[in-house]
């Protein structure tokens, strides 16, 4: 039984346990809502409830654990004398989940019945010509062991999923029978379902939480995987980016130096820009604009936060390297080479981030009390006298921790770097010279055609765990002055 | 010359020092502040009473031009500093702010240290030749502030960490520290506890001899305890002004002797 039918079903079990728990309580109560512990619909939804929850949870569990368990007892069935050499069991496995899907669709196609796809005997030439013709991918002839083993997985899979099918609606039964056995005019129902509720939301918030965890587990583990092949005090002490491309290491030199010179070397560029600009855009916004010219340039200042990051990639390579190119490019001052540079992107990534800067800047400097600028007017001070020496300062908290999760943009940010500032890792202080960042070098690690073992790939998460360290850093800075702030005015 | 001036003649009487004349205030269509005519004297406090909503503090901030930072808020006719148009074109009202200083409702130090917060409106206009010179003024508007003892060893420490009635007395004293001739006090006291009232009182009464003060306040008893001079608005209208002491036991129109006795307001 498909899984969706197997939900409608529970989905279907938990609205009819709904109804019933709704109106058992009703009669319970002789008709008469009042009576009630609860509302009505309180009833409903803790049957409802009693149902749904532990069939899911059921499912999840199951669904997790089937594979592993079926896996285990499916390689148990594969002989050592199988495996070649230069092979795992892990791919003789991966064979073995291939042929089983092949004869599925096979056999969905009808290609074959379900007595060929589960016949013992049946000859393997015969199963792959057969695989092959439904257009199923099978990179080698069908060994005899793979063919037994991919039968057996199909076989122990399908009872797995009869069982758990069984299971998970006698589970909703059971829930809606025990719930509606409960069901009785003094049964809090009602805070039976709050405590649903509170349940839903810490699982809300512990998947959010658990899925960062993973994200840093799976870095922190193939970082440790990197270290291994290649030392680290290399990496991060390293001059020099050259790996080589033909793969299995030795060769390569993975200094992390260049990228991380590059990454902040645009970044600096790119606040350069953006800080300025967007903090002054902010003063203008809050203190001088009218309320007209407000409504109109604030969005207009926020859709440049919604341009995709692509975009700016291309108008920097399309237009601001040209131009840079014709100011300072060999007809001109002769200090650049090429359209891609580290000015070229660090001047659009400003672009980019002023609103970043502004909008932020511009909410927190509309905090600071009127009561500030009416005390300063009042000793005769003028507008920007006002703003220099009273809001500014007494914005400058949230002004740093706006400018703090720009710079955390600025160093993330990989397309406008992968088109604007070329791919050359180098270390240099000329800014019109091509660099390269972490995140563009992430990028061109995993998506060449390395073996993903060798340190060149590895190297990707070593690279990702630096700067996932680096942006935390900042944006933890940034939170705590951000929240100082915060108390002053409380 | 309208009729009231015959009754401030019985109590001595000082010098002018502003002249309202027909003012009219408008908030965009509403209009908050009725033709109204006063005179508020030198070196006396002026108390301006009424229910909430009826424009003391509005009349109060046209008095230095503060209601020039809201947009829709437009003033006709004239108010006088010392015989001049405060409102003429060759005024400048930041100036003239550094003349007619204010002290709010809520107790607003900027988030400076104590010391910065009193040399801010000296710093701006000028008014220090140099460090010395500056730590003087500091030291003279806070004595008059009466809150030198208090502070006079945390000069340094930021102004936002006093008590609530430390905080409005540093704010007097930044007010009085770019000497202006009036001080303007919206609800000095609404925010405060009575020990803290007591002490700003107290300081009112003795900023009387050197500046002419006007005080809105929602304390009947306040204004009583510190005025020599009670204005009564209600409504957008002047009701009645008089001696603070005619007001309070001799009113002349029932509208002010329903509010002092608590049936209106």
């Amino acid at each position: 039984m498909p899984l969706f039918w197997l939900i409608l079903i529970v989905l279907v079990i938990a609205a009819v346990g709904y109804m019933l728990g709704r109106s058992r309580a009703l009669a319970n109560a002789g008709g008469d809502s009042r009576e009630l512990h609860s509302l009505p619909s309180y009833y409903g939804w803790n049957v409802a409830l009693k149902a749904m929850v532990p069939t899911f949870g059921l499912l999840i569990v199951w669904l997790l654990a089937q594979p592993l368990y079926v896996n285990s007892v499916i390689s148990g069935m594969i002989p050592d004398s199988a495996i070649d050499d230069g092979s795992s069991r892990g791919l003789v496995m991966a064979e073995v989940r291939r042929a089983a899907t092949g004869l599925d669709n096979a056999v969905a196609q009808g290609l074959m019945d379900e007595d060929f796809a589960r016949n013992a005997r049946a000859d393997f030439t015969d199963v792959t010509q057969r695989l092959k013709d439904a257009g199923q991918i099978v990179t080698a002839e069908v060994t005899q062991t793979v063919l037994r083993a991919a039968q057996r997985y199909r076989i122990v899979n399908s009872t797995g999923y009869l069982i758990m099918s069984i299971a998970a609606i006698v589970v909703a039964l059971a829930g809606t029978l025990f719930a509606l056995r409960e069901t009785r005019a003094l049964f809090r129902a009602r805070n039976v379902v709050e405590f649903g509720i509170h349940a839903l939301l810490v699982a809300a918030a512990s998947i959010a939480i658990l899925t960062t965890v993973g994200i840093v587990l799976s870095l922190v583990f193939n970082t440790w995987e990197f270290f291994r092949l290649y030392p680290a005090s290399d990496f991060f002490f390293g001059l020099n980016w050259a790996p080589s491309f033909s793969g299995r290491g030795g060769s390569s030199d993975l200094g992390v130096l260049p990228l991380l010179w590059g990454t902040f070397y645009i970044s600096i560029v790119a606040l350069a820009v953006a800080v300025p600009i967007g903090l002054f855009a902010a003063i203008y916004l809050s203190e001088y604009a009218s309320p007209r010219v407000r409504s109109v340039a604030k969005p207009l200042l926020e859709i440049l936060a919604g341009i995709p990051t692509i975009v700016y990639g291309l108008f920097a390579l399309l237009t601001v390297g040209p131009l840079l190119l014709k100011v300072f490019g060999d007809d001109g001052l002769g200090w650049m080479q090429a359209g891609t540079a580290v000015m070229t992107a660090g001047l659009v990534m400003g672009i980019m981030l002023i609103p970043f800067v502004s909008s932020l800047s511009d909410d927190i400097i509309n905090a600071v009390p009127q009561a500030m600028r009416d005390g300063s007017y009042g000793l005769g001070a003028t507008q920007s006298e006002t703003i220099r020496q009273v809001v500014i300062p007494a914005a400058l908290p949230g002004i740093v921790g706006a400018i703090l999760l720009a710079a955390s943009r600025a160093i993330g940010e990989t397309m406008i770097v992968v088109l604007g500032a070329g791919a050359a890792a180098r270390l240099s202080l000329n800014p019109f010279e091509a660099m390269t960042t972490v995140t563009a070098k992430i990028v061109s690690q995993l998506t060449g055609d390395a073996d993903f073992a060798s340190p060149e790939a590895l190297v990707a998460f070593a690279l990702g765990m630096t700067l996932f360290v680096l942006t935390l850093g900042l944006n933890i800075i940034a939170l705590y002055i951000v929240r100082k702030y915060r108390e002053q005015y409380e | 010359m309208n009729d009231m001036t015959a009754v401030d003649k019985t109590v001595e009487t000082q010098r002018t020092k502003i002249a309202a004349q027909n003012v009219n205030v408008y908030y965009g269509d509403s209009h908050a502040i009725k033709d109204v005519n006063v005179e508020i004297e030198d070196k006396t406090v002026t108390a301006f009473i009424g229910p909430s909503g009826c424009g003391k503090s509005t009349f109060l901030r046209c008095l230095n031009r503060m209601n020039d930072t809201i947009d829709i808020c437009r003033v006709t006719g004239d108010i006088l500093l010392e015989g001049e148009d405060i409102y003429a074109k060759s005024v400048d009202p930041v100036q003239l702010r550094a003349q007619v200083g204010m002290v709010f409702q809520k107790p607003n130090p900027f988030p400076k240290s104590i010391y910065d917060n009193v040399a801010y409106g000296p710093r701006i206009h000028g008014m220090a030749k140099s460090k010395s010179d500056l730590d003087d003024i500091v030291e003279k508007s806070l004595r008059r502030g009466a809150i030198w003892d208090e502070v006079k060893d945390r000069l340094h420490a930021p102004g936002t960490g006093l008590s609530g009635g430390q905080q409005q007395r540093l704010c007097i004293a930044r007010a009085v520290a770019t000497e202006p001739e009036v001080l303007l006090m919206d609800e000095p006291c609404s925010a405060l506890d009575p020990i803290a009232t007591a002490q700003v009182e107290e300081l009112i009464d003795e900023l009387r001899e050197n500046y002419s003060v006007v005080i809105v306040t929602h304390s009947m008893q306040q204004a009583a305890r510190v005025s020599q001079k009670t204005a009564f608005f209600h409504l957008g209208n002047l009701v009645e002004f008089g001696p603070t002491g005619q007001i309070f036991t001799n009113p002349e129109d029932p509208r002010t002797e329903s509010y002092i006795t608590g049936r209106i307001g």
